[in-house]
């Protein structure tokens, strides 16, 4: 046992059973869907060589790229305005906008999908609204089509784009701040060349979490695209339970994964990730 | 080596802070002096932090008003009043390099960049950095992240500079070391330092003024030698130094443990009080002896080791002698 401590931080002894348990349970299907994307519906990589063969499959990748990294961006600028609002004010303020950010959370999905529908819908408040005073002729289409499912996919994401960056901004030391106005720099200035840099481990944070968890939405595409527009969760849902071809789905869902591995992995070449999920710097 | 400032008296003018209905700073009226090392002394939440952050303009100014010059900088913002500052611990930019964290002031004004190297190179020479330009702060010792501090705050060669116990994070030692390294700037610079600071020892070897303060007012003001050798009253007495207080004639005198002999019991005629020796201690270059004096008072005595070599032990009669001079009477408070 002493011999054994020697090497091993007696932390992960403590850990050690859970870590078992996860692996069993998240890398034994993630096998599964590796081994099934080089098996089905024959061995081989058939499948993999279906994405530079079908024009579809690539429209659908470039979609779901598109569509995230637009996300990404608006949910991130977003999210970095409400955080920083969120930690700048006053204490009750902050307590309300604490509690709304939480009440967001618990919504379900489905629910916060089909309000936009109703407010934005060609029969819905808002076209309504604008016809009735006359300002348009014609409804605005700001649903079924990509517009819709930006909007969506950005209002569910916000309140995940604002924790990461709340607990980057509020463990700065904000005397760098009167530092920095001491020295004669303006509120932009000291903005540009301290707040933000001391920030970005947050916004790198966020951008990944966002991102990642968009690549998988499936409900708001499908609901507010209205089938126009195909994201490559919808389409591995089809595939899984339409069409039945497994091999294809599985390669997909193995294709994302290794994307969000992939970006993981340049990410760690600029910073340590242990800084960007909390950690200490050093 | 700094281009000599024509500017850099400060007058504050019947200063109050008050947070709520607590005022934490009280009625301060202050005149300091181009050039001078000025030193506010103090226990802790005595206010000195408070009045330094008016000064520096991050706190409004309740009531009253701080002028430069004669010409009133109560409604200037932190960011134009051109004060070097030196904060409690340091808020470098850890992001940043040395050379970078120095040379920020000039950059935000839109200095050149050749004169921006040139004044940085300068001011690493002056707080002896030059091999450390290109490190970030976490890779710096706590004396040279300080160092760095002063550096960055002196850079643009404000006319003012404001220090908030810049020492108190660095070891004994060292904290000797770099009072010598900064009276030495400031000897070079010629910039006004206010320096706050609760320790007495670096109070009395630093300053050229000290203002005691105390619950956001101030006790006494003066140079280091008149508030050791004329306190006004007991708390300046005790908090600078230590003192003894004696009652006669219902006036209290304070009187410095140094300042007192001690003799063999009945030998002198014109011994001021008699007693019996509690406790020795050693401390090298004196001893500290304590002596339970007859009217039940306990009297502090400093006794250099080299004059005295007679030695005194726990128990022994003893007679007390010193000059009139040496007691200084105090006002009551
Ligand atoms: N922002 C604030 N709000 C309320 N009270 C404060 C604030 N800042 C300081 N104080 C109070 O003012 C007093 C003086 O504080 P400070 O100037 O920091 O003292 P010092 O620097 O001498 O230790 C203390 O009692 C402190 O609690
Ligand atoms: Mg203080």
């Amino acid at each position: 046992m002493p011999a054994l401590t020697r090497h091993i931080h007696p932390g992960w002894l403590i850990i050690a059973p859970l870590l078992v348990l996860v692996m069993a349970l998240y890398l034994g299907p993630i096998l599964n869907i590796l081994w099934l994307s080089v098996t089905d519906p024959e061995p081989g990589f058939g499948n993999y060589a279906k994405l530079g063969e079908s024009d579809a499959l690539i429209r659908i990748v470039w979609t779901t790229v598109r569509i995230c990294i637009i996300t990404t961006l608006f949910s991130v600028t977003l999210g970095y305005s409400i955080a920083y609002a969120m930690v700048h004010c006053h204490q009750r303020q902050k307590n309300y906008m604490l509690t709304l950010l939480l009440v967001s959370f618990w919504i379900s999905i489905l629910v916060r999908t089909f309000s936009w529908l109703m407010l934005l819908g060609r029969k819905g408040l808002v076209n309504v609204t604008l016809e009735d005073i006359g300002l348009i002729a014609e409804p605005i289409a700001f649903m079924r089509n990509e517009l819709g499912v930006l909007i969506g996919m950005i209002h569910y994401m916000i309140p995940y784009a604002v924790l990461p960056l709340l607990v980057s901004m509020q463990s700065l030391d904000m005397r760098v701040m009167d530092a920095s106005r001491n020295l004669g720099a303006s509120g932009s200035q000291t903005f540009w060349r301290i707040y933000l840099p001391l920030t970005t481990p947050g916004i790198v944070a966020s951008t990944l979490l966002v991102f990642i968890l968009s690549l998988g939405f499936y409900v708001t595409p499908a609901v507010l695209g209205g089938g126009k527009v195909l994201m490559v969760a919808e389409y591995i849902s089809v595939q899984l339970l339409v069409t039945l071809k497994w091999g294809t789905a599985a390669m997909l869902a193995a294709i994302m994964l290794m994307g969000v591995l992939a970006m993981l992995w340049v990410m760690s070449r600029f910073m340590k990730l242990s800084t960007v999920f909390g950690g200490a710097a050093r | 080596m700094a281009e000599p400032n024509q500017t850099g008296s400060l007058q504050v003018r019947n200063v109050s802070k008050l947070f709520g209905t607590f005022k934490a700073v009280n009625d301060i009226s202050l005149d300091i002096r181009k050039g001078e090392f000025l030193t506010l002394l103090g226990p802790s939440g005595s206010g000195k932090t408070t009045l330094l952050m008016m000064i520096a303009g991050f706190l409004d100014i309740s009531e009253g008003d701080i002028a430069l010059d004669e010409a009133s900088i109560a409604n200037v913002p932190a960011e134009k009043r051109n004060f070097g500052m030196v904060f409690q611990g340091y808020a470098l930019f850890p992001h940043m390099t040395v050379r970078d964290n120095i040379g920020y002031a000039l950059s935000v004004r839109k200095r050149p960049a050749a004169e921006i190297t040139a004044r940085v190179d300068e001011m690493l020479e002056l707080v002896q950095l030059q091999e450390f330009a290109d490190r970030k702060p976490a890779q710096l010792s706590g004396g040279q992240q300080q160092r760095v501090a002063l550096a960055r705050a002196l850079c643009f060669a404000p006319p003012v500079l404001l220090l908030d116990e810049p020492l108190g994070a660095l070891d004994k030692k060292l904290r000797v070391e770099v009072q010598e390294q900064l009276k030495d700037i400031h000897r070079r610079v010629g910039t006004t330092f206010i320096y706050v600071t609760h320790d007495q020892e670096e109070a009395l070897s630093m300053s050229d003024r000290i203002v005691i303060m105390r619950d956001g007012a101030i006790e006494q003001v003066g140079t280091p030698k008149e508030l050791y050798e004329r306190p006004i009253n007991q708390f300046t007495a005790g908090f600078l130094g230590k003192s003894n207080f004696i009652q006669h004639n219902g006036k209290t005198f304070a009187l410095r443990p140094e300042k007192i002999d001690l003799r063999a019991s009945a030998s002198h005629p014109d011994a001021r009080l008699s007693g019996t020796v509690r406790s020795v201690t050693y401390f090298g270059s004196m001893q500290r002896v304590i002596v339970d004096a007859s009217d039940g008072t306990e009297i502090e005595v400093d006794i250099d080791v080299w004059r005295n070599s007679e030695t005194l032990r726990e128990g022994d009669a003893v007679d007390l002698l010193w000059t009139d001079d040496a007691a200084v009477e105090l006002q009551m408070g």
